[in-house]
């Protein structure tokens, strides 16, 4: 992968389940579009993704039932291209191009 | 990023890392092993005997789906001869139980299991919808966790069937002996930990093979399989005490994984010094299923039919409850369950063992039936109809 320029963009799905859809207008997935480089010009990561999820596209206020004191609320698990991201550096995995990232609720009943 | 591979097979790409002792395993190692830890459970608790009738409590749920899914897989591969039924229940909240009934109509295609919705005006002769028109909606969950317990064995004994299995999780077990610690509620945290409840006089006997399945792997099992589960949140108010055990349990879990299951264990441990209290567990420490057959009265709350049990409200109706029981000593005597070794010591130990959430006096909840409608009950009138007469005559004011 050439080395990413301010201006190019990184193309993902990010999908919500086990209950979190809910707060995401209830829509399983989404594709997003992020920056490739942050605004101190390194590569976009995990955290990146969350921050950009939790302002542009939760609709529903309740913002404490998917981030909690700046991490992802216990509970909810995540899944980087189908593997636990405790397995790829969590909040510092850089994003990939057509990365699918899962959010799954652990917290809601059925 | 260098990819982690399977610590089982040592070929394929690693994705779980298991939070009971952090091996890094692929998904079909993943799926394997978490299967044979459910059959373990089952066989060493001797759950199951050949030729059983079995309804799974289903909700719709992530746990009782992946039990209806696991139980299916165990039984045709290790021979269980188990007869398997879904059973669900239906409280009669407009449009709550649609989406989960639908997903529980598919899954008893996908699992080629027959499937009985039981509802509560069946069984008690008002919704909850109805129950809420009446009583309005704080307290109302309490109403709803009591029929419910209740729902599944009516449920059950209609289909003639012995014996109910709940998605009860290792972190649902957690969670409740926390609150009952919270609560110095000793007596109820033993009960909290047994695989099996109910005896030879209730007519339906309960248990919870995924006990000692943590909840992040029954969901990523779910996911795996790609097993078709629904959520959803409980429309009313959930209860604060419940959700804060909850989410200790997760937070306690984010910094030390183990926690979880040290938690159930520490349940389990606590629970053979209470009088009369014995916790089935695992039958590697030696100990038959029928030795741990309590009553169980933790009754699930709205939200999940596995049980989501809610605090607050439940607290005030303890309460009540608690009132109408005859009131044993404060203090019991423990050394007779104590360890050989310390009474051979000649140490004499007087724990004063309390239930409930005050210093109310330790109420040893004795196994008998209610005298209204014969199911296992600890108090003269069982819960249901407690608050089914309480219910009746809200009706009868109404009426008049
Ligand atoms: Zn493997
Ligand atoms: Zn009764």
């Amino acid at each position: 992968m050439s080395a990413a320029k301010n201006n190019d963009t990184i193309d993902i799905t990010v999908d919500f389940s086990g209950g979190l859809e809910m707060l995401f207008d209830n829509k399983r997935r989404y594709s997003v579009s992020l920056p490739a480089v942050d605004g101190s010009g390194k590569p976009v990561t995990m955290a990146f993704l969350i921050d950009h999820l939790c302002t542009h596209l939760m609709k529903d206020p309740r913002v404490d039932l998917f981030v909690l004191d700046k991490h992802i609320r216990p509970g909810i698990l995540v899944l980087i291209n189908d593997a636990d991201w405790e397995l790829e550096g969590e909040e510092a995995y850089e994003l990939q191009p057509r990365d699918n990232i899962l959010f799954v609720s652990t917290l809601h009943g059925g | 990023m260098a990819r982690a591979l399977c610590a089982n097979c040592k070929t394929e790409r690693a994705v779980i890392k298991r939070p009971k002792n952090h091996a890094k395993l692929c998904k079909g190692c993943f799926i394997q092993v978490f299967e044979d830890e459910v059959h373990h459970t089952i066989t060493s608790s001797q759950l199951f005997h050949p030729g059983e009738k079995i309804a799974i409590g289903a909700s719709g749920g992530k746990d009782s789906t992946v039990l209806a899914s696991v139980l299916k897989t165990l039984n045709e591969r290790h021979g269980y001869g188990l007869e398997l039924v879904l059973l669900s229940i239906d409280e009669g909240i407009k449009g709550y139980r649609d989406d989960s009934l639908e997903t529980v109509r598919r899954n008893a295609v996908q699992y080629d299991m027959p499937l009985k919705i039981v509802g509560y005006d069946e069984l008690y002769g008002w919704t909850m919808d109805q129950v809420v028109e009446t009583i309005g909606k704080k307290g109302n969950c309490t109403y709803c966790g009591v029929f419910r317990r209740q729902a599944l064995d009516r449920g059950a004994k209609m289909l003639g069937i012995k014996h109910v299995v709940t998605g009860h999780n290792a972190d649902d077990v957690a969670e409740t002996v926390l609150m009952n610690l919270l609560r110095g509620d000793l007596a109820r945290l033993s009960r909290s930990t047994s695989i099996v409840t109910g005896d030879s006089r209730s007519e339906v006997k309960r248990s919870k093979p995924l006990k000692y399945s943590y909840e992040k792997e029954i969901v990523l099992y779910a996911h795996h399989k790609k097993l078709d589960y629904f959520s959803t949140e409980c429309i009313y108010s959930p209860e604060a005490f419940r959700g804060s055990a909850r989410a200790l349990v997760k937070q306690l879990e984010r910094v030390r994984p183990t926690a979880i299951l040290d938690i159930v264990r520490s349940g389990e441990d606590a629970a053979r010094l209470v009088p009369g209290e014995e916790p089935s567990s695992c039958a590697c420490l030696g100990q038959k299923a029928a030795a741990g057959v309590v009553v169980d009265d933790d009754v699930g709350g709205c939200g999940s039919q596995s049980g989501r049990t809610p605090g607050g409200e439940m607290a005030a109706m303890d309460k009540q409850l608690r009132d109408n029981e005859a009131h044993e000593g404060l203090e019991i005597d423990v050394t007779k369950t104590m360890a050989k070794g310390a009474v051979a010591r000649g140490e004499k130990r007087d724990v004063p063992i309390r239930t409930g959430n005050a210093s109310k006096g330790a109420p040893r909840q004795v196994l008998g039936n209610c005298k209204r409608c014969g199911y296992m009950s600890s108090q003269e009138i069982c819960q249901a109809c407690m608050l089914l007469e309480g219910l009746n005559k809200n009706r009868a004011k109404i009426q008049i």
